[in-house]
């Protein structure tokens, strides 16, 4: 009860309070926008949280992180368009659902099986925080130097189609983080010479340049899309939240599967949607409507993803390990006012973590509310054309780059990554696994080489330490597992399809 | 084909889109670049574990971009190709067109002040871009709200604009806080 009290007392506070509708109403609409989301929202507003307090700054990306897939099933449910990736797959049942007329029903679904995944996620965390505040003490420099490891296989493993490519980016953004002079033997790395390098790359710079100038890129390169916006009828509040109680099952497997991949660094919201996307097609009584417009898909998917986000915020509080891109650009504004995540935060700022939940559990009350009002206004968000889009874009992330460090050299690194993410995009290749390399990176050199001030021999290294054995073998698992799934994929592509023996014969 | 399988992305691609290989092969010639440079721009302590070289992972990261780019590049290669490798290219070439503009806009920041320059950047955009008419004064409100939001409302770290010194006293205080 008193860290209740001392929670509340964190975030009872008009600045708390106004960062979460900020960041609350803010990422509902960056969300709603294709082509913007969540990652640019959150790499613009991120330097200007640095002048305000953990709590505050936190609060507000916390607000963009969250919110932004409820707005993201917007315009994925009327227009046929996710506004954010994770909600590809609620455009598979929303938009046949929207062309049947039913396009007030789907929404409503969205917005309550998003606000059940979140309420159910919160509250799994908080009945788990006394456990993990006693396991994370565990966690020493190799547990930590294997989870990061862990983090970095998962998510270049999960980029199925992309794995040689997530690989490669993630080896980059390991070696990004090399350059500049070292911490312990202050020597040069990789400067050429060049006194603006020896500071290394600063993540900020390079994810604005990743995320934003890039996506103002794309949006300056491509034409203008027109949406043409369905009459959306009204109904009350109450009616549209009881729908869901018919899909009270599916909602609470695809929620279990959010939090159980949100907690796993680098799996996330795509793995935890598709199982439970899975999870309902196959236990559903119509899995043949599956595509055409089954309300259980819209649950599935939307219960899932917004499930993550409080569920990714385990390992990088606990750990200190981030998990995705977002997470581990959250991670930055905890470096920069000196908290540290991980073990000791924890187990000794337990009323700080607690604060961090019951701000995300305000934040979904005020999202679902918002929304369940302003869904309309919120339709004409949708018709901003896209380059003028890319010009605000632009515009906005010239406060985050040039705001750090009033550095011309800043800009151009940023405008340089700009280009680079840009053409990974045009390549539908991931930009997630550079920004995990740059953090999980500098975090497996510093903690392996703590590490093995103290091993003598390669075993000592994981002898009597049962947490780092059991990361081990999820580490060979992994592997195991997808040179297994390639093999099998290898040989399945070298058969013969139906159609090819038919001919044969 | 179970229905699980058939929400995700192929393991194995069949097409491949233009620019892949072009991509592979710059990065692993960048790779290589970087690599050959190891022992000048890296150094090796002695009586030090390899744990805490400070080579070690440059040395492992690079090795890593280089095999990976290289087992891409040779995995692309087999996929069925789509035409259009140059003209992706020139692409990635125009989109700095966009790049330059930004630089100039920063550029011109600390010389006519943060409103001036973003008025003026965010008019020529849009102009740029093809918009015309209204467009074009949206724009402009847009920049004062950005420049009022993050420069008067937030006090973010922006330079004011040498010119603002030719003003009169009675605003050049307000011109330098605030725009």
């Amino acid at each position: 009860m008193e860290l209740l009290a001392a929670s509340l007392e964190i975030i009872m506070r008009w600045d708390v309070i106004a960062a979460l509708m900020i960041g609350a109403i803010g990422g509902v609409m960056v969300g709603g926008l294709p082509g913007v989301g969540a990652p640019v929202a959150i790499a613009i507003a991120l330097p200007v949280t640095f002048a305000l307090e953990p709590i505050v700054g936190l609060t507000a990306l916390l607000g963009i992180y969250g919110s932004s897939m409820f707005g993201g099933a917007i315009p994925a449910i009327l227009v046929n368009t996710p506004g954010t990736p994770v909600n590809a797959l609620t455009t598979y049942d929303g938009f046949p659902m929207t062309q049947r007329g039913e396009a007030r029903r789907a929404l409503s679904l969205a917005y309550s099986a998003s606000f059940f995944g979140a309420l159910f996620s919160i509250c799994a965390l908080m009945l788990l925080a006394p456990v993990l505040a006693k396991v994370a003490p565990m966690f020493g420099a190799r547990e930590i130097f294997l989870a990061a490891f862990l983090g970095i296989l998962l998510v270049v493993i999960t980029h199925r189609g992309q794995v040689l490519a997530a690989a490669m980016l993630a080896c980059l953004g390991i070696f990004l983080q090399t350059i500049g002079i070292e911490a312990t033997a202050y020597t040069q790395r990789y400067t050429f010479g060049q006194g603006w390098l020896q500071s290394g790359v600063d993540l900020i710079v390079v994810v604005l340049g990743l995320f934003a100038v890039s996506q103002a890129l794309i949006l300056f390169m491509d034409k203008d899309k027109s949406y043409k916006l369905p009459h959306v009828e009204k109904v009350g509040f109450r009616a549209q939240m009881k729908d869901l109680w018919l899909y009270k099952r599916i909602a609470a497997v695809g929620s279990s599967f959010g939090v159980f991949c949100g907690m796993i660094p680098g799996v996330g919201e795509f793995m935890s949607q598709f199982m439970s996307y899975s999870y309902a097609q196959r236990t559903s009584k119509t899995p043949e409507m599956f595509g055409k417009g089954n309300p259980e898909g819209i649950v599935a998917s939307e219960a899932a993803n917004n499930s993550v986000p409080a569920a990714a915020m385990i390992p990088l509080l606990a750990l200190g390990i981030p998990g995705e891109e977002l997470t581990a650009m959250m991670l930055a504004v905890f470096y920069v006012h000196n908290v540290i995540p991980g073990p000791q935060l924890f187990s000794g700022q337990m009323d700080f973590v607690l604060a961090l939940y019951l701000c995300l559990l305000l934040l979904n009350i005020i999202v679902v509310t918002f929304l369940f009002f302003m869904s309309d206004t919120m339709m004409k968000v949708m018709l901003i054309p896209n380059r003028f889009l890319g010009m605000m874009i632009l515009t906005f992330s010239l406060i985050g780059v040039y705001s750090l460090r009033n550095s011309l050299t800043d800009v151009a690194i940023a405008s340089g990554f700009g280009v680079f993410g840009f053409i990974l995009k045009r390549l539908e290749y991931p930009t997630s696994p550079i920004i995990l390399g740059i953090v999980l990176g500098k975090l497996m050199e510093d903690r392996l080489r703590t590490a093995m001030a103290r091993v003598r021999e390669p075993l000592d290294f994981i002898a009597d330490r049962p947490i780092a054995q059991i990361l081990v073998v999820m580490i060979v698992t992994a592997i195991v597992i997808q040179m297994w799934t390639l093999l099998r994929a290898r040989r399945d592509a070298a058969k013969p399809t139906q159609n090819e023996e038919d001919q044969n014969a | 084909m179970r229905d699980d399988e058939m929400l995700q992305p192929e393991f194995f691609p069949e097409g491949r889109k233009p620019g892949e290989i072009l991509f592979s092969a710059l990065m692993i010639l960048l790779g290589g670049i970087l690599l050959a440079a190891l022992p000048w721009q890296t150094s090796w302590i002695d009586g030090r574990g390899l744990a805490a070289q400070p080579r070690t992972w440059p040395a492992l990261s690079l090795g890593g971009l280089i095999l990976f780019s290289a087992l891409h590049f040779g995995q692309r290669l087999k996929a069925t190709r789509t035409p259009g490798r140059w003209k992706e290219g020139l692409a990635w070439i125009l989109s700095v067109e966009y790049i330059a503009y930004y630089m100039a806009y920063v550029w011109a920041i600390p010389i006519i002040g943060y409103l001036p320059a973003t008025a003026l950047f965010c008019v020529l955009i849009t102009i740029r871009v093809g918009y015309r008419g209204k467009a074009i004064w949206i724009a402009l409100a847009f920049a004062l709200f950005v420049v009022l939001v993050f420069k008067a409302g937030f006090n973010v770290k922006i330079p004011s604009g040498a010119i603002y010194d030719y003003a009169p006293e009675s605003i050049r205080y307000t011109l330098i806080r605030y725009f």
